[in-house]
Parts: C-alpha cells; structure tokens; sequence
C-alpha cells in the first residue's frame, strides 16, 4: 500500500516509514503519500502541492487580468514567509513555456527598517547584505531604500495621480495578443542574456542613484543618513502605542514603495500579503475603526493611489502553505526583526488579533478562511464614477474619507463624548485616549485644546480616515511627521479655506431659488 | 526502556529567537521508561532548549497555535501530532507563522 510511486522518484519523498495514516493516499492524484494537510483534511503529496501552488498564483493573476503583457511590476519584499513565496512564483511563472508564461517587467523593492525595529548599524549591514544576496540571485532589477527617505518624499506622494484616460483595460486580448506580435518580431536576435545583463547593470545604477545611504562612501552622505536615522526614530519615539507605530509604519512604508513605483515607472505594486495575514488585518482594521477601507486594505487590487495599483497575488494562500513551500522548495528567507519581535502578547491590537485568530484556527480549522472569505464580501464601492465626483481622500492612508458620515455613526458617538468630556474636564484625557503623558495632572497636554500645537492637531485630524485618526492622536508631536505630510496637510487646508470662500458665493446663489429653508 | 536517540531540531520562521538564535540543534535525548513521543519532546525542548519566553513557543503541552511542526518534512498532522512515536535520526522541524509577511 505505501509503495512510493515511480514517476515522483524516491528523493521526493519524505523519508517513508511507516505512520498512523499510512492508508491515506494523496487526494489529486490519489497515489502517492501525502505530506500536508491544507485546509480542512485535504492531504497532498509533494509534487501535487507543488503543482496546486504554482497554478494558484497563475490563475489569481489570470482570473483579474489585473497585469497587463509588458507592464512594470514592482514586488515589495520583506525578505519574509509570503513576499519570498511570492517571488519565487514570479520566477516560476516568468521561466515557463509560452502558453502558461507571465509575460511582464518585475522589479524588486526592499525597505529597511531596521532604524524603528531596535537595529544597530552593523546588524542593519548585515541584514542588508543577507538580502542583497537574494536580490542579486532573482536576476532582476532591484531597489534598495531605507525607512529614513520618508523624510525626502515629495508630497505630492499624498495625492491620488488619475488612471491614464486610455487605459488598457477594456482591450486586454488586443495587449497580450500586440505584446506576442511584438515578442516574434524581437526573436529573431534572441536577445534574452544581453537583456538580462542591461537589467543587472540598471539595477546597479537605480541603487547608486537612490537618495539615502546608498553612497555611503562619501562622509556627507553618512553624515545625513545619521541625522535621518535620528529623526525617524524621535518621530516613533513620540508615538504612544505599538498599535498606531505599527500603523504609521505602515503608511510610510507604503507610501515609500509609491514613490520608488513611480519613480521608476512601474504601475503595479505586488504585495505579499497572505490569506492568514489579510483576516489579521481585516479584523484589526474593523477594532481600528478603518471599516472604510477594509475593502481597499485587503482586497486582490487597490486603486486608491491612482496611477499604480496595489495588487495583492498571495491572498489565498495560508500561512501554512506558505511555510511548507518554503521549506519543502528551499525558498530562502531573510528574518527581520518587525516593530514588535518578542513585545508582550497584548502589547498591540494587532497582535491581540492575531493570538485570537490563530487560537480559534488551531480547534476550529477554517476559521481563516472564514474571516477571509467575509471580507471578500465587501466589495469596493464603485469611486470613479466620474472626475467630478472624485471624493474627498484620507490625508496619510488615501482611502475615501469615512468620517462625513450621518448622526448616530460610532464615529459621531466618540466625536461627541470627546467634546463634552473636554468641556467638563479640560484636562483629562479624551473618550479614554490616555493623553500625552498619562497623568491626570499634566495640564499642558498636547490634546488639550488650550496648549500651544493644539491648533495644529485640530487642523490636521479633519484630514484623516477614522483610522488615521487614531494614529496621529497617539502621535505626541506632530512636528515631528515628514514634511510632506505637513506641508500636504497645508495645501488641503488652504484649498478648503478658499473652497469655503467660493462656496459663500454659491450659496448666495441658491437662496434665491425656493428652498426648504 | 527506550534507547538514547539522537534528532535534528530545527527552528525557523523566528521561532529560533527563543533559542539564542540557533536554528540547527542536534540533540541526544537521554533513556527513558516510556518511548519518546512528540509530547515528552516538547517538555525536553522546554527544559533543556528554550531560552526565554516559553509561552511564545508552548501552550499547555503542545505548541503555540502557529507554529507548525514537520516531522521528516512531513506535517505532522499526518503523522499522529502529540502520539508520533520519535525514533533514532528523525528530524523535526517547528516554524513559526506569527506576524510573518
Ligand atoms: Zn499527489
Ligand atoms: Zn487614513
């Protein structure tokens, strides 16, 4: 009964021996020893889930169409599990036969934090050079950037760039079928290996030229990125909570990747968040308050930005079988510490969730996918009805602002509860929010409405997602944001300023006209 | 009274953190009345392994929920989990699924 079969070959095999359900045969081919089981008692042999991997990835990117032939794609890797796993399915689907070949231009984005998550110098060195070796590997161009460029984005980073009017969205069969005509045209040289080469040597050049510590070699440059380094970690040194550090580690992060996309014209972003990760974030995001742009967060495709799409190609993968592809396809991985490596258990929303999720998934097998498949069911409403209707957008996160909403919301609660608690009680600490320095009698507190800076905070929260909100309440001192975000957060105010002006005008207008009033 | 025998454990996915770091333990476990089992390992691990912190890898006497556990590269849910007998050169793997990505 446990022969193994000839056509998988013996070293394919785990060592055999003889097991508890040795009866048990491979569900796909129904022949040979299974080595795992995924979702519920589904066991697959090596080969058939290697096979069920490699077509998952294809058939999500296929099923979208969301990438079109010859179109720049920038991965984000983390050097973690999903991003890894992602990569290597990039490279399988990239070295296949015509008919099954991905057929577009992959680029590789790396950020360091190593700054917030407690790395010396030497270790960040060392990490980076574990990833390099990666990087160089895959073949492909490759951008290395460090969390302290954050403080030299542009801000334009923060507002939505328009689709292309003629996209190429209605015609995907006229792309790939253009892209194949142009591909015969080229064979002819096979210029596949001097190709390779030029895309080696651009990878060197856009490295040299990213701005940070890439010229380490000159002292200014060192001297910068210490300054840098500094003020990154006084900005999330100011932020109260592991819950919004993580947050706002988030949106910088993102909005580095953004810039690095646009920068170098790529206009899809791939990110590997698994199915695991996704029904993590998608309840963190329902207890954040960011209902809103659950469906943007974690969703197979996110617009929000415009003009490069976030796609997200790992979603319906589990941890799990990330992990055993990883381990049983050798797919090297690079562990970096996060924000949080070895905090305490409740030490953040997130993690609190995740103790949750993985504690019902361990007696209750698909309780994941459950909590995944919900969020599928909260599709993106339709926003580009038209560029009259663009609606108002989240200052730091982008999503669709949520907080115009009407009476009796959660957010009209909090919103009052936080006002009556400030006129009866100057000092305490709004709805609960512990105030700067938690104590009751620090009377010049920065949400307090009477101490210098309020006015500033009061400018800025209107701009933002509920979610957002959270974040930048936690955050002691706003000086202390990039100045693109402050300076983005000018230019919204002027414009409503004058918006509000013009709109005394209008209204005159209309009171002409009968109304209810 | 079952012999000594000798395993491979390996640790990954963070989950080596808890054990100074190292991935690669070869580890001889000493005679015993009872036949080694998944379940006596995790105590030995405990005990003799694990460095700091071993709510982060054990919850009551099995693993924390998200780690997996490979047993001769073969997930263990195939092979009985807590009940596998171990024997001599066996090899098993934990990996941590937490806040990986
Ligand atoms: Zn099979
Ligand atoms: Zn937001």
């Amino acid at each position: 009964m446990c022969q193994a079969q000839e056509e998988y070959g013996g070293c394919d095999q785990p060592r055999r021996r003889p097991r508890v359900s040795c009866a048990q045969k491979c569900m796909k081919c129904k022949e040979a020893s299974p080595v795992l089981v995924i979702r519920v008692g589904d066991a697959f042999c090596k080969a058939c889930f290697r096979e069920y991997f490699v077509h998952k990835f294809r058939a999500m990117l296929g099923k979208n169409r969301a990438i079109y032939p010859g179109e720049k794609v920038l991965l984000a890797l983390s050097g973690g599990p999903a991003s890894s796993s992602m990569l290597r399915q990039v490279q399988e689907g990239l070295s296949r036969e015509t008919a099954k070949k991905l057929r577009f231009m992959p680029g590789i984005i790396y950020v360091d934090e190593g700054a917030v998550c407690g790395q010396s110098l030497a270790e960040r060195e060392k990490t980076l050079l574990q990833l390099e070796t990666v990087l160089q590997a895959s073949g492909f161009p490759y951008h290395l950037a460090h969390l302290e460029e954050v403080f030299d984005l542009p801000s334009s980073i923060l507002q939505r760039v328009p689709h292309h009017p003629a996209g190429p969205k209605d015609n995907y069969k006229e792309a790939v079928e253009g892209f194949i005509r142009q591909q015969r045209q080229e064979e002819g040289g096979g210029p596949s290996v001097p190709e390779r080469q030029i895309q080696e040597k651009l990878a060197k050049v856009s490295v040299r030229d990213a701005p940070g510590m890439e010229g380490l070699a000159a002292p200014e440059a060192r001297l910068l990125a210490a300054v840098r380094t500094e003020q990154l970690i006084r900005l999330f040194g100011s932020v109260k909570t592991l819950t919004a550090k993580e947050e706002l580690l988030q949106t910088l992060r993102n909005h580095l990747i953004l810039h690095t996309a646009r920068a170098h014209g790529y206009s899809k972003v791939m990110m590997g968040d698994s199915c695991t990760r996704l029904a993590v974030k998608l309840l963190t995001n329902l207890s954040l308050g960011r209902g809103a742009s659950l469906a943007m967060d974690t969703g197979f495709s996110d617009d929000r930005h415009g003009d490069v799409v976030v796609v997200r190609p790992m979603r319906e993968y589990s941890a799990k079988e990330i992990a055993f592809y990883n381990h049983l396809f050798g797919v090297p991985t690079v562990f970096t510490p996060a924000l949080d490596t070895k905090a305490l258990e409740k030490a953040s929303i997130h993690r609190v969730i995740e103790r949750f999720l993985y504690g019902l998934q361990a007696e209750f097998p698909s309780t994941v996918s459950t909590v995944y498949r919900t969020g599928e069911k909260l599709s993106v409403t339709p926003g580009d009805a038209g560029p009259a209707a663009e609606p108002e957008r989240c200052l730091l996160c982008l999503c669709t602002l949520d907080t115009n909403v009407e009476d009796g919301s959660a957010l009209q609660a909090i919103l009052v509860s936080e006002r009556l608690s400030q006129q009866k009680l100057p000092a305490a600490a709004p709805a609960g929010r512990g105030c700067c320095l938690g104590a009751e009698e620090q009377r010049g507190c920065c949400m307090n409405t009477t101490a210098p800076g309020a006015d500033a905070r009061a400018d800025f929260l209107p701009l933002l997602c509920y979610g957002c909100r959270l974040t930048i309440k936690d955050t002691t001192c706003l000086e202390s944001l990039p100045l693109y975000v402050r300076s983005e957060a000018e230019r919204r105010k002027r414009r409503a300023a004058m918006k509000l002006e013009i709109q005394e005008f209008l209204l005159e207008d209309e009171a002409v006209t009968p109304g209810e009033s | 009274m079952a012999a000594p025998m000798s395993l491979l454990v390996e640790f990954g996915g963070g989950a080596e953190l808890l054990f100074d770091g190292v991935k690669k333990h070869q580890v001889t476990l000493p005679c015993q009345p009872e036949p080694w089992d998944i379940r006596n390992l995790l105590k030995w691990i405990k005990q003799n392994l694990l460095k700091e912190r071993p709510e982060l890898f054990i919850q009551g006497d099995t693993v924390r929920p998200g780690i997996l556990v490979l047993i001769n590269d073969a997930d263990w849910e195939l092979m009985g989990e807590l009940d596998y007998k171990l024997q001599d050169q066996d090899n098993v793997v934990f990996i941590s699924t937490l806040h990986g990505g």
